[in-house]
């Protein structure tokens, strides 16, 4: 699950980076920006059926990799 | 009484304000206190115009009606399945009758701020739908909708932000500093809205009349002077409002979202709408295109992650457009920033893009441009491109 979510990320960041800093602030790094966040929102839906609505998180509470993986985790 | 423009408004707010500094500064709640002042303010903005009054009072009577059976309902092990697009289509509902109506000059169901009190309830029915929203009282849901600092023209509130808001007591420390912090907002957006705005207005017309009409070129050159003083006109005459809107919620202990930031440093189109209006981008972001391109996604309409994202841009500005008004000008200004915006996500995917984003001279370049296509936008909107 972590290494297909690995992937998600990696695509929509568009870079392979994320894989090995998982604690780099994303959006801070320029990474991701907020419709990069809506499509990760829909990749994490397509692939996981979790569904986060856009609303529901703040940005502080996924703007790492690590954090990411674990709120989908809670949810799985 | 039209807000923020009429001596009588601010002479009123001076009376209002004061109750609520006393209150905040004691450290006691200013939940009913705001509630009160606001159905006095919104009865002086509706006193001269009962048509509106009766039509405001049908919406918060629907809108609070639809909304507490909807909440029950959702709560319920199987909610119904059309309670909730029965539920949006009646906060939605007296929005559109309106706005169809304006197309053959009739008033129907319309009022003054039902453009934004619309986003207020629509947001409420989505984040119930979406489990966000569990519980919401009468009081606090009526709160919501008339709060008068923002009522006539936004920032768009948030309303389980605003609900955390009314029922923090904030220490009198933290009230003082917001207190502060909300005078010299206030202060800077009279300045912008009585001084600079109006400044650009004057140069709206003196501009042009200055270059002259003697060739076609200088024809054309006043019209671009005319219509980036517009562009600033509008940018200072809004802001301003805001500014003021921020200001005064703060004072009833509310942080109302900032709506602009510096929006003349964009650097790109998507970058513009992260800085202008922002309170509306990102409600339509959150609440249109993320549902837009999630429905093209699942449905599997479109294949590619940029198509599905284009295609929700398109839908999404045209919406906005639509949403001022529905008018040829209207209409044309919002699908051209939606295809503005998918072109700009076309072109930052593209291999050029990623090479020189960084440089310094691509930077000022692009800002120039994006500055260029967002006052061409403005001069749409404002009817100074005719069309039709």
């Amino acid at each position: 699950m972590e290494e297909k979510l690995l992937d998600i990320i990696a695509e929509v960041c568009d870079s392979d980076d994320v894989r090995a800093e998982r604690d780099v602030d994303l959006f801070a790094a320029g990474l991701l920006d907020s419709m990069g966040a809506i499509d990760l929102l829909v990749e994490i839906e397509d692939e996981f059926g979790v569904v986060i609505a856009p609303t529901e998180l703040e940005r502080e509470d996924m703007n790492t990799v690590n954090k990411i993986i674990a709120r989908v985790q809670e949810r799985l | 009484m039209t807000f923020y423009t009429d001596p009588a408004f601010f002479v009123l707010l001076a009376i209002a304000v004061l109750p609520a500094i006393g209150l905040g500064i004691a450290g006691k709640p200013l939940r009913l206190y705001g509630f009160c002042v606001s159905v006095v303010f919104l009865g002086f903005l509706f006193s001269k115009d009962l048509k509106s009054l009766a039509a405001f009072i049908f919406y918060l009577v629907l809108s609070t009606a639809v909304t507490m059976v909807y909440l029950r309902l959702r709560g319920r092990e199987n909610p119904p399945k059309a309670a909730y697009p029965i539920a949006l289509v009646a906060v939605l509902a007296p929005l559109i009758v309106y706005k169809v109506g304006a197309v053959f000059d009739q008033n129907i169901l319309g009022f003054l701020g039902i453009s934004y009190i619309t986003f207020k309830a629509a947001q409420v029915v989505l984040e119930i739908h979406d489990g966000l929203i569990k519980e919401f009282s009468p009081l606090d849901y009526l709160y919501t909708l008339v709060f008068f600092p923002s009522f006539t023209s936004g920032p768009i509130l948030r309303s389980r932000a605003f609900v955390e808001d009314i029922h923090t007591v904030l220490p009198r420390g933290e009230y003082i500093d917001l207190l502060r912090a909300s005078a010299l907002r206030f202060v800077v957006g009279a300045f912008y809205k009585f001084v600079c705005s109006s400044l650009f207005s004057i140069a709206m017309w003196a501009v042009p009349r200055a270059i002259g009409t003697s060739t076609a070129a200088k024809v054309a050159l006043g019209q671009v002077g005319e219509a980036w003083a517009y562009a600033l006109f509008l940018f200072f005459d809004f802001a301003g409002y805001s500014l003021m809107a921020v200001g005064v919620g703060g004072v009833l202990g509310v942080h109302v979202p900032q709506n602009f930031r510096a929006p003349f440093l964009s650097v790109d189109i998507k970058d513009f709408w992260n800085r202008w209006h922002i309170s509306l981008s990102w409600w339509l972001r959150d609440y249109v295109f993320m549902r837009v391109v999630r429905i093209i996604r699942r449905k599997k309409l479109l294949k590619s992650r940029l198509a599905a994202s284009c295609a929700g841009y398109v839908v999404n500005m045209t919406l906005m457009g639509l949403w001022h008004g529905i008018t040829p000008n209207y209409f044309v200004y919002g699908v051209y920033h939606g295809v503005l915006l998918s072109l700009n996500e076309v072109f930052q995917k593209s291999a050029f893009y990623k090479r020189h984003k960084d440089s310094r001279a691509f930077k000022v370049c692009s800002w120039f441009v994006t500055m260029n296509l967002v006052v061409f936008g403005m001069a749409l909107f404002s009817g100074q491109v005719h069309i039709g």
